[in-house]
């Protein structure tokens, strides 16, 4: 299976019924496809609504009915549409419950970091305001880049989004806990080992009782 | 009272060296008519505050104003969609002020309702904190972040009658109303112009007294179909 597909599926067990849910820009959005069907969540979109629904098909779009990426989405009914002060008081505010977000680095004191580069700074966007008024910082990322270096790291190297915010991070070969003490390696990957994992991991982490396998449905 | 106005008269407002708000969030909800209009005008060394840069497929909306450098600085949560914008920051030619979205909004609503500022939790533990006071209140740390206004302000909306009201539509109200709020004059481009009460009161989402001046933009099926052409060019859009 694709790894980011096992992230997505695996991010979406995360997901409770009746949650207040958004999802950051990237990754995070194709969690949408894997909900599972027993679970009703209320989507966010931070441009302002809740209640989104699939792409439209063509002919059935609107001009001002769209995601904060631009691009079409559809309104469930019982959907509300608010601005934007409205809609950030609800993400600082703390009526999120769970917010989703991409990372470049995670640490092992649950800091993310996600919005600039060296040489390349996109924005912030609203990702540090889920960070501080989300109710639960799910992480998600692949375990390592395209040449091999570990992205879960002791101390997060590039410009933090949230220093200490995250609870759980998830890659295509492990899911960790952020406790007091540190990370808390609760599943992995078929096919990984321990041995396997603290070669591609740069941060410490300790190894639950109850350590299972990777979770995808 | 009539404050419907037109493109040359919009036009007359602008001066080099303005400081802009603009309403709308990556060309959805976004004034089209009068950023076209800004962008042909030739004024330069503007300050432009918007909640985001261009739509991602580029070359309308915020874009051409980068593309003829026409902005000194930009008052932003996020500049990522436009490679013209990122190219003219790393080589130092714009200035880029970043705030977190939900505190931009936050800066320009003190700055429409009269607040000096706004405390807020959001970039605390990050390079956001940098040169701002922080207030510890109930054991919680705060930044104090100033309150943001513009000369002018040019927001978009779905009908707008001559006493400036203003009704929005779907998921376009987005910043508009709280940009609406922030400037010493502010234009207002929509749809559709009506007739003083055809909007119903819990149906204005701008009352008048915010807006000066209201300017047909892009009819509504004008909009739909300028839409329909780009999500379907970018292969969003399928049948």
């Amino acid at each position: 299976m694709d790894p980011r597909e096992m992230i997505s599926r695996r991010a979406a067990l995360e997901l409770q019924d009746g949650e207040v849910v958004n999802l950051g820009f990237g990754m995070p959005l194709a969690v949408v496809n894997f909900i599972p069907k027993d679970r009703d969540v209320l989507l966010q979109s931070e441009n302002g609504c809740f209640l989104f629904g699939p792409t439209p098909r063509l002919g059935h779009q609107d001009s001002d009915t769209a995601n904060a990426g631009s691009m079409p989405i559809t309104l469930r009914p019982g959907a509300s549409v608010f601005d934007l002060a409205t809609s950030f008081g609800i993400i600082r505010g703390g009526h999120v419950d769970c917010a989703i977000l991409g990372a470049l680095e995670v640490d092992q004191e649950g800091s993310i970091a996600n919005w600039s580069v060296p040489g390349r700074a996109p924005g912030m966007g609203g990702a540090m305001d889920l960070v501080a008024g989300a109710r639960r910082i799910i992480a998600i990322l692949l375990h390592t880049d395209k040449t091999g270096e570990a992205k879960v790291l002791k101390r997060c190297t590039l410009p933090l989004t949230g220093k200490g915010a995250v609870d759980v991070i998830i890659t295509d070969k492990a899911v960790f806990q952020v406790a007091p003490e540190g990370l808390v390696l609760t599943e992995l990957a078929e096919g990984m080992t321990l041995e396997g994992l603290k070669a591609i991991t740069q941060a410490e982490f300790s190894v639950a009782p109850e350590l299972r396998a990777y979770r995808l449905a | 009272m009539d404050k419907i106005t037109t493109l040359d008269q919009v036009l007359a407002r602008f001066q080099d060296g303005m400081t802009i708000a603009i309403g709308g969030f990556a060309g959805v909800g976004s004034p089209l008519r009068c950023l076209e209009l800004l962008a042909t005008s030739g004024v330069k060394d503007l300050t432009l505050i918007c909640v985001a840069n261009c739509h991602p497929f580029g070359s309308f909306d915020l874009a051409p104003l980068f593309a003829n450098h026409q902005v000194r600085r930009f008052i932003t949560a996020h500049n990522g969609t436009n490679p013209e914008a990122m190219e003219q920051f790393r080589k130092g030619e714009l200035d880029v002020e970043f705030y977190p979205m939900g505190t931009w909004i936050e800066k320009l609503r003190a700055g429409g309702a009269g607040l000096g500022g706004i405390l807020t939790p959001t970039g605390i533990g990050t390079i956001v904190e940098q040169g701002k006071q922080k207030l510890t209140i109930r054991g919680r740390d705060y930044l104090v972040e100033e309150a943001l206004r513009a000369d002018l302000a040019i927001i978009k909306g779905f009908r707008g009658d001559p006493l400036g009201n203003i009704q929005y539509r779907r998921v376009a109200a987005n910043t508009n109303p709280v940009v609406a709020t922030a400037a010493d004059w502010t234009i207002a481009e929509v749809n559709e112009i009506v007739p003083v009460g055809a909007i119903e009161p819990e149906a204005v989402g701008t009352p008048g007294v915010f807006v000066k001046g209201v300017v047909q933009g892009h009819t509504f099926e004008e909009q739909e179909k300028l839409f329909q052409d780009l999500w379907t060019r970018g292969g969003i859009l399928k049948a």
